[in-house]
């Protein structure tokens, strides 16, 4: 319980010394921010610049346009849109790297020839890709199911998702040690029981830490994914469209951003609390 | 009733290249049913290689080998045996009796007949109370006889333990190896037991196969008739005469002209 409560008054600390320093910036530094050389090494401080903590604040009360929804409304449900695609990209990354990872460990071949391209595939500028993907989404359908545009931003999600996953998993599954390995020999237990009693379980503690940041990248690589793409409805979207109007409401642009982070965390908490369900199964009492 | 029995085996390792080694070479011994068998030698001397062959872990080169009657890789598949190693290695997220039932699981046995014999196992090494701890939260010496009770959990008639005192205190050392002898007694497994120390073969075996290096092969077999094991046992006459002879068996060189006529025949 007291663990909890320090880690709470942690976060709320975070957040107030955060707002501190933004503010703190605000108050000393120059609005035209400091240049060397003519390069500017610290950012402006006006207040089109950097809004007012309680600014920012207070324009998620206000309607986004006169006479609409609060902007909190327009921007959670922004979210909840781009979520779908984060979940649907964070899930189908995960199976894949899941299935490479089994078949990389299985076959040393194909890890020798695969792994390269892994690696490769994470160098591609995503907005470069961003538009093929879109392109070919275009031409494709589900069955009787026309594309959407949300599935292409899922779709680069999922590549953004799947290699960490690749990576931590098939570090995963190799490591059980030689003689766990061999007493399964002993056992009798060909490659499938292996794989389910052994290395499945062994791998748990590499899961996770990869699931946290196939979960980051796949909401990075949603947001980029429909702005790139031009995806309507996303918090993705929103940035775009607020930056706009950034001149006249420079808080604006802040409340898309704030909630796209938000979005992030909250995907987080979600493998954190997996993680947390499937740990107090086996929880060591020591 | 022979539980092991090999004859002209011999192990190369990396075979036509460069760095091709002679593990083991020409080796007869046969294990009778009920027997404890100790290999001891130096390091590099193949006691581990020898032991692993029959388990089937790795295959052989040259010769025959058979266990419980069968071609080795038969008796792997059919669990003739059960094995430990010098580290446990338990499966830290599987309970202490969860650990014991894995190979119980893996040979079909039902729900219920697994918790039962896995909890039998437990009463025999003495962990029946810490049948739901995790492995993590017991001693190097409680987990080494989880591994044994593991080892033992499908009833095999063939114990095969490398080293597994190894890792362990002189007093725990000392314990376990009463409660395996006494473990053996009661199930009537056949024992091949792999060990550098002297006193512990001795102790433990009806006989004790020394092993020497370079190639591996075995140089002596020593037949230790101490009657059953007693505190008294470790300060008897017998047994210090037992080391004598393993120490001088280890030490002396076997006429060489045997030796090469092995490695000839091998």
């Amino acid at each position: 319980m007291r663990r909890r409560l320090r880690l709470v008054f942690g976060a709320v600390a975070a957040l107030l010394l955060g707002a501190a320093l933004w503010e703190g910036y605000k108050a000393v530094g120059s609005d035209d921010g400091a240049s060397l050389f003519g390069v500017r090494v610290l950012p402006r401080a006006d207040d089109s610049a950097m809004p007012h903590v309680l600014d920012i604040l207070r324009r998620f009360g206000e309607p986004e346009l006169a006479g609409g929804d609060p902007i909190w409304l327009v921007v959670l449900d922004a979210c909840l849109f781009t979520l779908r695609s984060v979940a649907v990209g964070f899930g189908v990354g995960a199976v894949i790297g899941l299935v490479l990872a089994v078949v990389m460990q299985r076959f040393r071949v194909v890890e020798r020839g695969l792994l390269p391209y892994v690696i490769l595939s994470q160098t591609v500028p995503l907005i470069a890709l961003a538009p093929v993907i879109a392109g070919w989404g275009g031409k494709l359908s589900l069955g009787s199911y026309p594309w959407q545009p949300w599935m292409s931003v899922a779709t680069i999600a999922a590549y953004l998702a799947f290699f960490p996953i690749a990576v931590g998993m098939l570090r995963g599954l190799h490591s059980p040690a030689a003689i766990a390995e061999e007493l399964m020999h002993s056992y009798a237990a060909g490659w499938w029981r292996t794989l389910v009693k052994l290395r499945l379980p062994a791998s748990t503690p590499y899961l996770f830490p990869a699931l946290r940041l196939a979960g980051a990248a796949a909401v990075v690589g949603a947001v980029v994914g429909e702005i790139s793409t031009g995806t309507r409805g996303g918090v993705g979207r929103l940035v775009i469209e607020y930056s706009r109007e950034a001149t006249g409401d420079p808080a604006k642009v802040y409340t898309a951003m704030i909630g796209a982070a938000l979005l992030g965390l909250a995907v987080a908490a979600l493998v954190g609390a997996a993680e947390f369900l499937l740990n107090r199964r086996r929880r060591v009492l020591v | 009733m022979t539980a092991v029995a090999l004859s002209g085996v011999g192990k190369v390792f990396n075979a036509g290249r460069a760095d091709q080694v002679v593990a083991l070479t020409g080796v007869d011994l046969t294990v009778e049913s009920g027997q404890f068998v100790s290999l001891i030698g130096p390091s590099g001397c193949g006691k581990s290689t020898l032991l692993r062959l029959v388990a089937d872990l790795i295959p052989l080169t040259t010769g025959t080998l058979t266990v419980a009657g069968k071609p080795a890789r038969k008796a792997r598949l059919d669990q003739e045996y059960g094995i430990a190693f010098q580290q446990a290695g338990l499966f830290e997220w599987r309970t202490v009796l969860r650990n014991v039932e894995l190979p119980l699981e893996l040979r079909g046995t039902g729900r219920r007949e697994r918790k039962r014999r896995a909890e039998e196992m437990l009463e025999l090494v003495g962990l029946a109370d810490f049948a739901a701890h995790y492995p993590a939260q017991l001693s190097g010496g409680m987990q080494q006889r989880v591994a044994i009770a593991r080892a033992l959990a499908v009833h095999p008639p063939l114990l095969l333990m490398d080293e597994p005192f190894g890792a362990l205190d002189e007093m725990t050392r000392e314990r376990l190896q009463d409660e395996l002898l006494r473990i053996c007694a009661q199930t009537g497994t056949s024992t091949i037991f792999v060990t550098h120390s002297i006193p512990e073969a001795v102790y433990l075996s009806d006989r004790v196969v020394v092993m020497s290096p370079r190639p591996g092969r075995i140089t002596d077999v020593i037949e230790i008739d101490l009657g059953p094991r007693s505190e008294a046992t470790r300060q008897s006459a017998g047994f210090f005469a037992g080391i004598t002879k393993v120490r001088r068996a280890l030490r002396g060189t076997p006429a060489p002209a045997s030796a090469s006529a092995e490695v000839a025949a091998g």
